[in-house]
């Protein structure tokens, strides 16, 4: 296996009759960020909890780190370091403890340990709540101090489980920050979301998860191309206006009682300029114009909803 | 490193954990020593007078009775302690820490074995402090040498070993914090139904077998025959049979129990 960090082939897991995951293949390559996108109950989770070997799998070839999941769990739990969904510090005891408890645990020396929990705990601006229990950090500390715990030992593969959830948005791009900080150091990093845009700051390729298969995989842009939601949104209070735009503008949807009309696009310039260009020779002008791009929803829509997806996304324009 | 290494260094790392935990969070240990201590305070100051006529032995009074009393409540302190291991076991389970040590490359016994060695540690204080109220208000251990003395610390210290792995078997068990009381509740209730504070043969004829088949009145009859002098017999045999037995158990219990896949 060369540059996989993390290589999955048929993934399988079900808690009793129902199947969780439903026969997974998932290729990370070293270096890059992944992320795995799909609501809550996707199987998310139980994918992260299996390659980070918390749970087994039922079947599958699974291969982190370049060993064997199931035959050499304790190398490739050298490897990886896990910052799950629900906060994995010791809240009885405070930031710096649970740091050199990480340090004690990596079998770091005593200086050793106290240096780098020093340095991370500045790193991630804690050092000033660094002696006060971690019961009493914020939302937003407890993650941080959660992911400087992740990396008290160095880990080449890092599994983030929905980092930013429940996080305020000035915490979430601190959060964003320090993940392609990470990857800038030449770690792989694994995570979970279920914000697509998320996904799309981060990951060099992201696949969604659902019910239990990958529904599909790409680039964030490959993705948002199978996804026909993208349109530009007009609305009138004018109902004459209305009528004189919908009749300009070709493929348009109209919502008579409201007022509104949708053109399918991608929102790009060139799109808008026509769209705008079409009202100014009709002389008319929209009290309300706002660009809606494909989100989560658009995306599960579209790849769950039967019949309007596309079966080749290379030719997926609605 | 070798396997034993780790685990030693591991176990250590874990049971300084677990004494941060104790030390900066007392009061359930300290709560649950009440209980062994209004115990012994209520037995000896209200009840001792009428319950000492029941020893048998003709009039011995109240300093009879304490004597009497003293090293079924040192054991009673350490189920009463267990307790709190099951407690903070069902609760450290459902810490997010704990999916963090077991994605870690780290003995994986060394967490529970923290939690024994840590409990056995606070069973032993408390043992010590119910000791020290015992001495206070008037309990002297009659003719015991130093290899006896010997003997009875061994004992405790092998009873709260073997309590200790139950506990942690039972904490694993227990979905939350009141579930783990509930499920340990055995470990203070059965003290009670031990020689701990009337002798067996005072009791009903049916009754009898519940008292003297259980951990409790072999170890009690052991530690008053090496505290105070009187007759050990079989007991010494069967109360270290009982310890080893349990902790045993104990131990294969909970290593299974915390090997298997979290639910959650």
């Amino acid at each position: 296996m060369t540059g996989l960090a993390i290589a999955a082939n048929g993934l399988r897991k079900s808690y009793g009759d129902k199947a969780v995951l439903d026969g997974i293949d998932l290729a990370v390559p070293e270096g890059t960020i992944f992320s795995l996108l799909g609501p809550n109950g996707a199987g998310k989770t139980t994918v992260v909890k299996i390659l980070s070997t918390l749970v087994t799998a039922d079947a599958g070839e699974l291969r982190v780190g370049g060993h064997d999941l199931a035959a050499d769990p304790q190398a490739v739990r050298a490897t990886i370091g896990v910052t799950g969904q629900f906060s994995a510090v010791d809240g009885l005891i405070t930031g710096e403890e649970n740091m050199l408890l990480m340090a004690d645990l990596h079998h770091l020396s005593k200086r050793e340990g106290r240096r780098v929990s020093a340095e991370l705990l500045e790193r991630f601006d804690l050092a000033e709540a660094a002696s006060k229990p971690a019961s009493t950090y914020s939302g937003g500390m407890k993650r941080r101090l959660d992911i400087a715990m992740t990396l008290v030992g160095g880990p080449r593969i890092i599994f983030l489980d929905e980092p930013t959830t429940g996080l305020d948005p000035r915490s979430r791009h601190t959060m964003w920050q320090i993940i392609r900080e990470l990857v800038t150091g030449g770690v792989t990093v694994f995570l979970t979301t279920q914000y697509l845009e998320e996904a799309d700051e981060l990951a060099h390729r992201i696949a969604v998860l659902h019910d239990g298969t990958i529904a599909a995989e790409g680039t964030a842009d490959e993705l948002k191309r199978i996804v026909p939601g993208g349109h530009v949104r007009l609305r009138f209070t004018d109902p004459a206006a209305y009528r004189k735009a919908a009749s300009a503008l070709r493929e348009v949807t109209r919502d008579d009682d409201a007022l509104t009309l949708r053109i399918p696009g991608d929102g790009s310039q060139r799109e808008l300029r026509a769209v705008l260009d079409a009202l100014d020779s009709a002389g008319v002008e929209a009290d309300e114009l706002t660009v809606h791009t494909p989100d989560l929803d658009d995306v599960f829509f579209a790849l769950t909803g039967g019949a309007a997806v596309p079966a080749q996304p290379k030719e997926a324009v609605r | 490193m070798s396997n034993l290494a780790l685990a030693v260094r591991d176990s250590s790392t874990m049971l300084r954990r677990n004494l941060l935990h104790a030390r900066r969070y007392p009061s359930l240990t300290l709560n649950l020593l009440l209980t062994p201590v209004m115990l012994l305070l209520l037995f000896v100051y209200i009840f001792g007078d009428v319950m000492s006529a029941g020893l048998g032995d003709g009039a011995g009074g109240r300093s009879a009775y304490i004597a009497y009393i003293v090293p079924g409540l040192l054991l009673m302190t350490i189920g009463s302690t267990t307790i709190g291991t099951a407690v903070s076991v069902s609760m450290d389970m459902n810490e997010g820490i704990i999916a963090r040590f077991r994605t870690m490359a780290i003995h994986r016994g060394s967490v529970l074995v923290g939690h024994v060695i840590g409990s056995v540690l606070q069973s032993v204080a408390s043992v010590i402090l119910v000791g020290a109220v015992g001495v206070a208000i008037g309990f002297r251990s009659t003719d015991a040498t130093a290899l006896e003395w010997l003997a009875a610390f061994g004992l405790l210290v092998l009873f709260a070993l073997a309590l200790t792995w139950i506990a942690v078997g039972m904490g694993l068990i227990s979905p939350n914090a009141e579930a783990a009381s509930n499920n340990a509740l055995p470990l203070i209730l059965l003290p009670l139904l031990s020689s701990a504070f009337v002798p067996v043969d005072g009791m009903p004829g049916w009754f009898r077998p519940v008292a003297e088949y259980q951990p409790f009145t072999p170890a009690i009859e052991t530690l008053r025959g090496l505290l105070l002098g009187t007759e050990i017999g079989h007991n010494g045999w069967l109360a270290v049979a009982w310890c080893v037995g349990l902790a045993v158990l104990g131990y294969f219990w909970a290593t299974a129990k915390f090997q298997q896949d979290p639910k959650r």
